[in-house]
């Protein structure tokens, strides 16, 4: 559960410190590569942190036998 | 409750759902095996390794849309059936595909070339997002209970088949062409994508052919589909709950296992250790072929003793072997291990070379091929460019040979006359009894020094097995993983709710593998060391397959659900 934002942290502090490191030449590929390796992952991240809200609740203790028990 | 289908026809089943799905892998990763030449064709030509990874991202890009392509097919295919939806898919995959290989390159066509082709890879993303799940559903719900991992690892082996094939026709076209006329604009590079439109003609005959799933046309019959899918598999928390767990506990680990195997292997052997092309391609060749019955041993494995501990343990060993073998890639090929073997009589040095720029006249590009020879069969070719400004345009277009003086490379003191060879520029004749004379401006500090490396046959077949051992790795994590995501879901639902998890993981995960192990050494790159840490990208596919073998060891069963149609 905790995983999650950290993650996101690392992702975001990594791409301020890669977009202001970059030279002129290379900002705009840069911040591209890194626009997209954020918006690709805060999501996955946001999911990442409902599993394991749900698994610190202990839901997955237990998982269903048959896919009745899913309706 | 189990449905008396006759092996004939579940053999059916498989062989036309697998073409079909093995077709549009292939579609699918043409484009990845020849990222090199169309980030030169689709990209300004001095772009260098930003149109590599440009390309990587168009590449990346057909991944990152797999979830969305997903769920607007998955839904269609709870809701319509699974036949007709996957010939839907079909038609788009090829149809793109087709289109990709008729786009003009950036030299004709401008900023137009990437983003078209970026668009048509985005269509085969979401293609491919909705084929296999329902391909994978299709011969699931088709086959009896103790034996749904064995007939549904036939459908496994066609991403790595694909792969096999689009590997052999892009190999067979480059020998039977020569390297210059499979490169050009509209060279033999392109035949391979229009290839594709026969190929799925062939299976939408075959698919035609075939009848809807007997279970959806068991809940259709009684009224049982469902007409929101999307909702039912992510608005209802017991279901969503379940498309988490596959996603992190699974299918996240198996995704990046499966692209560090089959795929990063191969751009590692071919841009970092610059293993020559056809010799990385071929060595691919044989590892997928000697594995790839695997998938069909660890299918039929996981209905005897689970399909949890196959997966984990194909995680496990990626994780601890992945650093070791890489290493084996870097030192087996470096020249610098080497040294002491280097077979004088073989070792050559060609002629230099020169070439006009075509727009900028005053600019001369001199080539020399260096073949260094060693005495266990090696060869590692060294192709230098220097890049030559002259202080006025070169205007004897007609001279065979040119002549300029430059510093001796031993002594920088004296200067040497220099006469190379001129090559002849398209339609032109050359004089060879004519020589222009030409003065310097300034020379390129850094020449382009391309290698590539002719492995000798012991290492040769070293690094085939370190590559087969990888897509072993492979076959434990996919080869039960369409088994085990169909029994975690409920047939209303299934064609949605296992494609999405599938499709991150497989999609947004595993592809970005070559994308993102890239950036990493990137990242590593400093002025004390520019070659940066070449297994610095190995990080992120160890990382996430170590998140994913934590989860999945504690939360998966190892249970294999005899009853699936519910």
């Amino acid at each position: 559960m905790f995983l999650a934002p950290a993650i996101i942290w690392f992702l975001a502090s990594q791409a301020i410190q890669k977009i202001t490191a970059a030279s002129a030449l290379t900002k705009s590929n840069v911040t591209l590569q890194w626009v997209i390796i954020l918006t690709i992952f805060t999501p996955i991240c946001i999911g990442f942190f409902i599993f394991g809200y749900y698994a610190f609740k202990g839901e997955y203790a237990h998982l269903p036998a048959s896919s009745q028990d899913l309706e | 409750m189990s449905l008396d289908i006759k092996p004939s026809k579940i053999s059916l089943v498989i062989g036309a759902s697998s073409v079909g799905t093995l077709i549009e892998w292939y579609d699918f990763y043409i484009f990845g095996m020849l990222a090199t030449i169309i980030s030169k064709q689709f990209f300004p030509s001095d772009a260098g390794t930003s149109a590599l990874l440009s390309t990587l991202a168009i590449f990346a890009a057909g991944f990152i849309v797999r979830p969305f392509g997903a769920l607007v097919f998955g839904r269609l295919g709870d809701i319509i059936g699974r036949k007709y939806t996957f010939l839907l898919t079909l038609v788009l995959m090829g149809g793109s595909t087709f289109a990709i290989g008729l786009v003009p390159g950036f030299a004709t066509i401008g900023w137009a070339a990437p983003i078209l082709v970026l668009i048509l890879r985005l269509v085969q993303g979401l293609a491919l997002g909705g084929e296999y799940g329902g391909a994978a559903t299709y011969v699931a719900e088709h086959a009896p209970a103790n034996r749904r991992g064995f007939w549904t690892s036939w459908i496994q082996t066609t991403a790595t088949l694909g792969l096999f094939l689009a590997l052999g026709v892009i190999i067979l076209i480059r020998s039977n062409q020569g390297v210059e006329a499979f490169s050009a604009e509209w060279g033999g590079w392109r035949y391979p994508f229009w290839m594709s439109i026969v190929l799925v003609g062939v299976s939408i005959v075959i698919r035609m052919k075939m009848s809807e799933s007997p279970m959806f046309t068991k809940l259709k019959s009684e009224g049982k589909t469902s007409t929101n899918p999307l909702k039912e598999s992510f608005g209802h928390k017991a279901n969503f709950k379940m498309v988490l767990l596959a996603l992190f506990g699974a299918v996240m680990g198996q995704g990046v296992i499966w692209y560090t195997g089959q795929f990063y292997a191969q751009s590692f052997i071919e841009t970092v250790c610059k293993v020559e092309f056809v010799q990385s391609r071929n060595l691919m060749l044989w590892a997928i072929l000697f594995a790839t019955p695997f998938f069909v041993v660890f299918g039929y494995l996981s209905d005897r003793i689970g399909r949890k501990w196959i997966m984990m343990f194909g995680m496990l060993a990626g994780i601890l072997t992945y650093r070791p073998i890489y290493q084996y890639f870097l030192d087996a090929t470096n020249a610098k291990n080497r040294t002491e073997k280097i077979d004088l009589a073989n070792t050559k040095v060609s002629e230099k070379l020169a070439s006009i720029d075509s727009k900028d006249k005053t600019k001369l590009y001199v080539v020399q091929k260096m073949d260094t020879a060693y005495t266990d069969g090696a060869v590692f070719s060294y192709t230098k460019t220097d890049t030559i400004h002259l202080t006025d345009i070169v205007d004897d277009a007609s001279a065979g040979s040119i002549q300029y003086t430059s510093a001796n490379s031993m002594d920088a003191s004296t200067l040497d006359t220099i006469k190379v060879k001129l090559k002849p520029a398209n339609g032109t004749v050359l004089d060879a009894n004519k020589t222009t004379q030409v003065t310097i401006a300034s020379v390129s500090l850094k020449p382009n020094i391309l290698v590539e490396k002719t492995m000798d046959k012991t290492t040769y077949w070293n690094l085939i097995w370190l590559v087969f051992i990888q897509i072993l790795y492979v076959t434990m994590v996919y080869g039960p993983i369409a088994a085990f995501l169909v029994e975690l879901f409920p047939t209303k639902i299934r064609y949605t709710s296992m494609s999405l998890p599938y499709h991150i993981g497989n999609g947004v995960f595993g592809g970005l593998v070559p994308f993102l192990g890239t950036l990493i050494v990137e990242f590593t790159k400093t002025a004390d060391n520019p070659a940066g840490d070449p297994l610095a990208g190995l990080w992120y596919p160890i990382g996430v397959a170590s998140i994913c073998l934590f989860i999945g060891v504690i939360y998966l069963t190892n249970r294999v659900d005899k009853e699936v149609m519910d």
